[in-house]
């Protein structure tokens, strides 16, 4: 495991001119560039979806309409969810991938430079759809990012406008997705076999499957949905001879695994951390990969655990109920794998291993809802209700968003050669993690009370935990501008890093220098 | 302990800011009134339970190694990674538990889905903004519109008790019955949701869903549509009142000599004053939405009233029928999002409106002012 020579080389390449400035940025190869580039456009749609949240709660403050009508709040909470998704959530995990999967295997950088490039700037496009469909007639996309027909045939050209926004993402997602498989299956260290590697590179692996064997799923079910709009075919429509159910069951076979997409890579992460901070190895390396793997089959099969109400066969909703249930067993394991990694270590609790310990907590939370809401019969009373907000908040805030942070702190000393405030980081901790019990706990008893999700107005039994709710959130989003100032901060100054950032950390990354050179590992490590 | 923090903060803010008197703050399902609504709420409690549990035990054994096994204690770490049994146990466990939550959830199931032997079938349509109820072979149909004004929605009086969960026609069923309940949609997916039965079925434009409760007590009963249905979802509840047999018997009778009045209204002669006042109501409780009351529309998805060309153009052709694309063939046919009202309002209320839309919300039409009942019925 030495690579003390890659800091050296990596001088000598930086001096052979490759582009500066906007260049560097426009034409980069590099990995690490491009995984920077990734995390801030995460970042920034992040701070917008989040700024649409803050609208969605400001109208739901008290009972009746005040700010907001009720046509603009659903592109609110469409848009909100779509950019979240699409924008925020998984380039993060895809920033994460470019920047650490070649340090963690000790490659060189991606296996196809210019397609990572390519994959990248495609967000661009993508993005700049979404957010000028506010401005076209009509506003933007109101349908809900579901978007199910025939609600969606009738919204105007910004429909069009995030079904080719979201073409586009499923183009970047699978470019990017093979360029990953590639560069793990091709470009590992001598002597890393495949169940040596670590757990944040398992886990990205069987997320590029996923997205790879989901992402053109969904790509069918729009270019079905802009054929019934604009060139007069039938796929959902009834009268015609479709069935507007159809697209669910389409919808959803991409959109239930999309669920694992976003929550596998963020397990990679915890299983990163917390053998970190523990200084243990992880407990059950094997096992968390074979639940890594059983958890992205079974995602393929629970899809229509999303339709319980629209009526389906008995035996469907059975077979739907059983298998749903049975993700919990994977899922399971890999929690417990987690507190016996913790179990008799020598723990210390910096701001990476305070959000990993808290996105387990909590994560566990967004399971046991989850679980709730696979029984069927309870479902029905659940389903579209504000319980179902708090279950999905519960394992993609606190389960994926959280994670992202966590494995922000966690990586930023290796990625800027600084480290962060370690003060500010445990303020942006609690603040995010009180914050978000505040906003969306309260949601699971308004939604128990049969509070219907994605409406402007609603009765006034539910005006007091509303309340609480929209305070939490206006504090939520207020405390993540500290942590944009707390990694600006961070790539600003601070104290020096060394080359190991944590002294129980393991793995090719902390081999090399802090920050990381720009090209690393051009002479491949050995691996024991 | 973030819970502790939710719970004080609740509290102080529910000290502070509550509004109203009947607000609560409700923590679980709505008390059940039905059979079905009674096993839900039972396997609810049990998976709660269940979880609680679960997470007693887990989250302890965490909480302790948080404490015990830090490094600032002392505690060194040790190096074991691997212990198959225990990696076997904590997979059977988990799986034992869930047969065991599997086996009521399966009989719930089975249970919502027999819809047989049924005393009675209503047929439910939802629509962009409201619910139509048919009951089958009883010759009565209506349509269930939102009772609260768009004055308590904008903040201009007081909220009513059952804001937002008040209707002007009521679903009417005999206690202790079961309802067979026919679903479908005529323009987008709705679905109709009713919490103290333990119902929730989607209604699916160009199929027939169906789903079935028994009221085991005398009551109101109010849910919400529960799919996005476009911009007014949040204002078409649903609201089931259960009576008993003698009640619910009457109420048919009523709902009949209601309908034939309404019939026998075509005929006769209407002042432009009472069709005027007719219409205000008619329209409010169906076109303001998305017409608005004042007329303004909200272009470009819903065209403005006033100054309207259809609003103000001619509607008769020479032979006496109405021309395509006028105000008449607009109010009956419909046209893209605009639905066909011809078998939702009667012949008085499709003639009222239409003259209000002409003669009110700043229009003064001249050509074909008012239209008559009768003209409509003739039309239709």
């Amino acid at each position: 495991m030495s690579s003390t020579t890659t800091t050296h080389d990596a001088h000598g390449h930086d001096d052979h001119g490759h582009p500066t400035g906007l260049m560097r940025w426009v034409k980069s190869t590099n990995h690490k560039d491009i995984g920077t580039m990734y995390l801030w456009f995460s970042f920034t749609m992040f701070l917008f979806a989040g700024a649409l949240a803050m609208g969605i709660r400001a109208e739901l403050f008290q009972p009746g309409l005040q700010f907001i009508k009720p046509e603009v709040f659903n592109q609110l909470t469409t848009l909100h969810g779509l950019i979240m998704i699409f924008g925020a959530i998984m380039p993060a995990f895809v920033g994460f991938a470019n920047w650490q999967v070649p340090l963690m295997i000790g490659a060189p950088d991606m296996a196809f430079p210019r397609l990572n490039n390519m994959s990248f700037w495609l967000l661009i496009p993508a993005a700049i759809l979404l957010l000028a469909s506010f401005f076209v007639p009509g506003g933007a996309a109101a349908g809900g990012w579901t978007m199910y027909p025939p609600l969606s045939v009738q919204g105007g050209m910004s429909v069009d406008m995030s079904i080719f926004a979201l073409h586009i993402l499923g183009v970047s997602s699978i470019v990017g997705s093979i360029n990953i498989i590639t560069t793990i299956f091709n470009m590992r260290a001598p002597g890393m076999t495949l169940m040596k590697m670590p757990m944040f590179v398992w886990t990205w692996l069987i997320t590029a499957y996923l997205l790879i064997a989901a992402m053109p799923v969904l790509a069918g079910a729009l270019t079905m949905l802009i054929t019934d709009r604009h060139f007069g075919t039938h796929f959902f429509n009834a009268a015609g001879g479709g069935d507007p159910v159809l697209f669910q069951h389409v919808f959803w076979f991409f959109g239930h695994p999309e669920v694992y997409i976003m929550i596998l890579p963020a397990f990679g992460i915890l299983s990163t951390i917390i053998p970190t901070f523990a200084r243990k190895p992880l407990f059950g390396y094997a096992s968390m990969v074979y639940a890594t793997a059983a958890i992205a089959v079974l995602s393929f099969v629970v899809w229509a655990h999303h339709m319980f109400t629209t009526g389906m066969p008995v035996a469907g909703q059975l077979f739907f109920m059983y298998s749903t249930m049975l993700i919990s067993v994977p899922t399971g394991v890999k929690v417990f794998n987690w507190l016996a990694t913790m179990w008799k270590g020598s723990m210390t609790f910096e701001t990476p291993m305070l959000f990993s310990v808290a996105v387990v907590f909590l994560f566990t939370i967004g399971g046991f809802s989850g679980l709730v809401c696979a029984i069927l019969p309870v479902d029905i009373q659940l389903q579209d209700t504000y319980y179902v907000v708090a279950h999905f908040h519960y394992v993609l805030f606190s389960g994926a968003a959280m994670s992202i942070m966590g494995g922000v702190y966690y990586w930023i000393p290796k990625w800027t050669g600084h480290m962060y405030d370690e003060t500010l980081g445990k303020w942006h901790f609690w603040l995010t993690t009180i914050a978000f019990n505040v906003t969306f706990f309260p949601m699971h008893f308004t939604g128990l009370a049969g509070m219907p999700r994605r409406i402007p107005d609603y009765s006034q039994q539910f005006a007091e935990f509303n309340m609480i709710s929209s305070l939490g959130a206006f504090a939520l989003g207020l405390s993540q501008l500290l942590f944009l100032y707390v990694v600006i901060k961070c790539i600003r100054g601070g104290a020096k890093a060394t080359n190991q950032v944590w002294d129980g950390a393991q793995g090719l990354e902390w081999t090399v220098a802090s920050p990381a050179p720009f090209h690393t590992f051009e002479t491949p490590p050995q691996v024991k | 302990m973030n819970k502790k923090a939710i719970f004080f903060l609740s509290t102080i803010l529910g000290a502070t800011f509550a509004q109203n008197g009947n607000a609560a703050y409700e923590l679980n399902l709505r008390a059940p009134h039905s059979e079905i609504a009674h096993q839900i709420y039972d396997l609810h409690m049990l998976i709660v339970y269940v979880c609680l549990a679960i997470m007693v035990v887990v989250f302890g054994v965490m909480f302790y190694s948080i404490y015990k096994h830090r490094k600032s204690v002392g505690h060194e770490a040790s190096q074991f990674h691997e212990h198959h049994l225990l990696e076997v146990v904590w997979t059977i466990i988990p799986a034992v538990i869930l047969i065991a939550m599997a086996v009521p959830a399966t009989k719930t199931i089975l249970a919502m889905k027999d819809t047989s032997a049924a005393d009675m079938t209503v047929k439910v349509t939802g629509l962009q903004w409201k619910w139509e109820y048919d009951y089958i072979g009883k010759d009565v149909k209506f349509i269930s519109n939102l009772a609260t004004t768009q004055d308590q929605i904008h903040g201009k009086s007081e909220k009513g008790e059952n804001y937002l969960l008040e209707v002007d026609n009521p679903m009417v069923v005999p206690v202790g019955k079961k309802v067979r309940v026919l679903l479908t949609a005529n323009d987008v997916i709705h679905s109709w949701s009713m919490p103290s039965f333990g119902v929730k079925q989607d209604a699916i434009p160009g199929f027939i869903k169906e789903t079935w409760f028994r009221a085991d007590a005398p009551g109101t009963y109010r849910g919400q549509c529960s799919e996005l249905c476009g911009q007014a979802h949040g204002f078409m509840p649903i609201v089931v009142e259960a009576v008993s047999e003698e009640k619910y018997a009457a109420w048919i009778e009523t709902k009949k000599a209601e309908a034939a009045a309404g019939a026998a209204g075509s005929d006769k002669e209407w002042t432009k004053e009472d069709l005027i006042a007719n219409g205000k109501t008619v329209y409010e409780k169906n076109c303001a939405v998305c017409h608005q009351a004042n007329g303004a529309g909200l272009p470009p998805a819903f065209p403005a009233m006033t100054g309207s060309k259809v609003a103000l153009g001619a509607m008769w052709g020479a032979d006496g029928k109405y021309l395509k694309d006028s105000h008449v063939d607009r109010l009956l046919n419909g046209k893209g999002v605009m639905p066909a009202w011809k078998a939702q309002l009667n012949d008085v209320e499709i003639a009222s409106v239409i003259t209000y839309e002409r003669q009110a919300l700043g229009n003064a039409a001249t050509v074909d002012p008012i239209v008559q009942p009768s003209q409509i019925k003739a039309a239709r």
